[in-house]
């Protein structure tokens, strides 16, 4: 009897707000209800036809694919460079990781409003002196303006993030090997290529998994805050995208469909995790 | 010869460009904090007629207590004490459900186990973001909307915690649970007096990054507070903003921004250690 009251408290909790939610989704997705809410009418796989014959529910799965493609690559990169210099130092790189650390702890809404006003367009600083230079910058126009702009909104702070990963990584790579490989005339572009890159591969892909999921589906203030998913679709995300057409467009059957299909593509990533992480503990 | 060998590490000329790199990505990293607080700083034509100074003013407490105070639709003390109920609630919540759950799977053995142990595990996988219209219904029906139960709740139902424990609790050796049983303590005690202490830092670490989940959760308050006294921080900062062509109040705002990021940077920074390690914890 004990056990099962110690594991009521969650089994409870997770059965009202996980597993009925979760089910109502994959039941709400077959079902369009008529205008007036009354009953609903059975579709089948009706909503999920309709969605991947969507122009903009396409156009919103090529928009996330960039846009967390983007966030990865700049946030990871700026985190392995500055790793590689902080790894360098004999002193004080556990000054740089207390520097670098806390923009972590800002809330991706919160990064979107600072990013915001750094750009607005009519008090932004940086558009100013970008206005001063000649360019006019809108994001609130220019597709390609907003696109960049929440992408470097996502991946400011997730650079901390990144870099204590990397730091760690690097810092665990035996220091003989490189010191070897220095005393061979091998110098630090090379080191770094045949050594240093090849070691810290499972810190890397870990990260990439890790990262593709935040950029799908927690930067979800950092979209609303800046464009609101425009200007017209091109920022629309597909988390963005489930919010908007349920509680926005009161479309519950398509929105449904489409945490349905958010499901699977969790699930995936879940399953390279997974299958990824059990090959880490072998190493 | 000496110069290869301490390639590794740099020496002299090179080590001032490896710092001289560094601080510029620390620079870049601040320049968006530093820009906001020093709009938070100053009035609102400074910032209005571009461009904006770079260097604090005098309007720190004024604005400060302008947004506190008064805010834009709900004092921003308010919505900080909303901010700090819930996160406490996400991370105390979760903890204590969690550490329950996860000492019954490993120590007991009952019909079920495996099942109750799959379903829990299934929820590591489906962030909140991916069923918020059917778990709104749920907390809608409850009538929960615009309360601290709804904000809470819905959050805590993962298992990420109790995965957790559960990896820590399978390292305890056995030995303890034996000489505890063999001493005739009962299941509880030992849990309170033996697994509780060894798990500690385990705990800890687990706060802190707990604490800044909830801390930083925007889209769930955004669908269920309605009424701007329930707004937490980091979501009412976007409700501050007018609609249509108003020009929106810059240094209140910008100082509620500011005020929504001291109490994670702060848990962060003072407990450096754990919250690194809670990190590569949870992901691990």
């Amino acid at each position: 009897m004990l056990p099962i009251l110690l594991l009521l408290p969650q089994i409870v909790i997770t059965a009202v707000f996980f597993f009925y939610p979760a089910g109502q989704a994959v039941w709400q997705s077959l079902f369009i209800p008529d205008p007036f809410g009354l009953k609903s009418q059975f579709v089948g796989l009706g909503n999920f036809e309709y969605l991947l014959g969507d122009p903009y529910y396409r156009a919103s799965f090529v928009t996330t694919a960039i846009f967390s493609g983007l966030v990865t690559l700049v946030s990871m990169g700026m985190a392995l460079y500055l790793a590689l210099l902080a790894d360098r130092l004999i002193k004080g790189a556990g000054t740089y990781r207390t520097l670098l650390i806390w923009p972590y702890a800002v809330a991706p809404a919160v990064a979107g409003v600072l990013w915001l006003f750094m750009f607005n367009t009519r008090v932004g600083v940086v558009s100013w002196y970008l206005g001063l230079l000649g360019y006019d910058w809108n994001h609130v126009l220019n597709e390609g303006e907003a696109m960049g702009l929440v992408v470097a909104a996502s991946s400011w702070g997730r650079v901390s993030y990144n870099f204590l990963f990397f730091l760690a990584g690097l810092q665990a790579i035996p220091r003989s090997v490189i010191e070897a490989a220095a005393i061979d005339g091998a110098h630090f572009w090379t080191r770094f290529r045949t050594i240093v890159f090849p070691l810290l591969s499972p810190t890397t892909f870990f990260l990439l998994v890790v990262n593709v999921v935040y950029a799908f589906f927690e930067t979800f203030g950092v979209i609303h805050t800046i464009t609101s998913g425009g200007p017209q679709q091109a920022t629309t995300i597909l988390v963005y995208k489930v919010y908007k057409d349920g509680f926005v467009g009161q479309d519950l059957g398509g929105s449904a469909a489409q945490s349905v299909i958010l499901l699977f593509v969790v699930g995936l990533l879940t399953i390279v995790q997974f299958k990824f992480i059990e090959r880490r503990v072998h190493y | 010869m000496a110069e290869r060998s301490g390639m590794v590490e740099k020496r002299g000329p090179g080590l001032w460009f490896t710092h001289l790199g560094l601080i510029i990505g620390v620079l870049i990293i601040f320049f968006p904090i530093w820009l906001a607080f020093v709009a938070s700083t100053v009035t609102q034509p400074e910032i209005t007629q571009p461009p904006m100074p770079l260097w604090p003013g005098d309007r720190f407490f004024e604005n400060y207590r302008d947004a506190l105070v008064s805010g834009v639709n709900a004092p921003v003390a308010r919505m900080l004490a909303n901010s700090l109920i819930m996160a406490l609630g996400i991370a105390i919540g979760k903890i204590i459900i969690s550490l329950l759950s996860a000492f019954a799977i490993v120590y007991f053995r009952f019909p079920g186990r495996r099942l109750f142990f799959w379903l829990i595990f299934l929820t590591l996988m489906l962030p909140v973001e991916v069923r918020i219209v059917p778990t709104y219904e749920v907390v809608a029906g409850f009538g929960m909307l615009n309360s601290y139960s709804g904000l809470i709740f819905p959050l805590i139902a993962s298992a990420t915690a109790t995965f957790l424990f559960r990896q820590f609790f399978l390292t305890v050796p056995d030995e303890l649970a034996e000489a505890a049983r063999v001493d005739g303590a009962r299941p509880m005690r030992f849990f309170i007096d033996i697994l509780l202490p060894m798990s500690r830092t385990n705990i800890a670490a687990l706060f802190v990054i707990l604490f800044i989940y909830g801390w930083n959760q925007y889209l769930w308050p955004l669908l269920i507070t309605t009424d701007p006294s329930m707004n937490t921080i980091v979501m009412g900062i976007k409700q501050m903003f007018p609609s249509g062509d108003d020009v929106a109040d810059w240094p209140v705002i910008m100082a509620t921004s500011i005020l929504a990021m001291v109490p994670p940077i702060v848990v962060v920074i003072s407990m450096q250690n754990l919250f690194i390690r809670g990190l590569v914890d949870s992901e691990k």
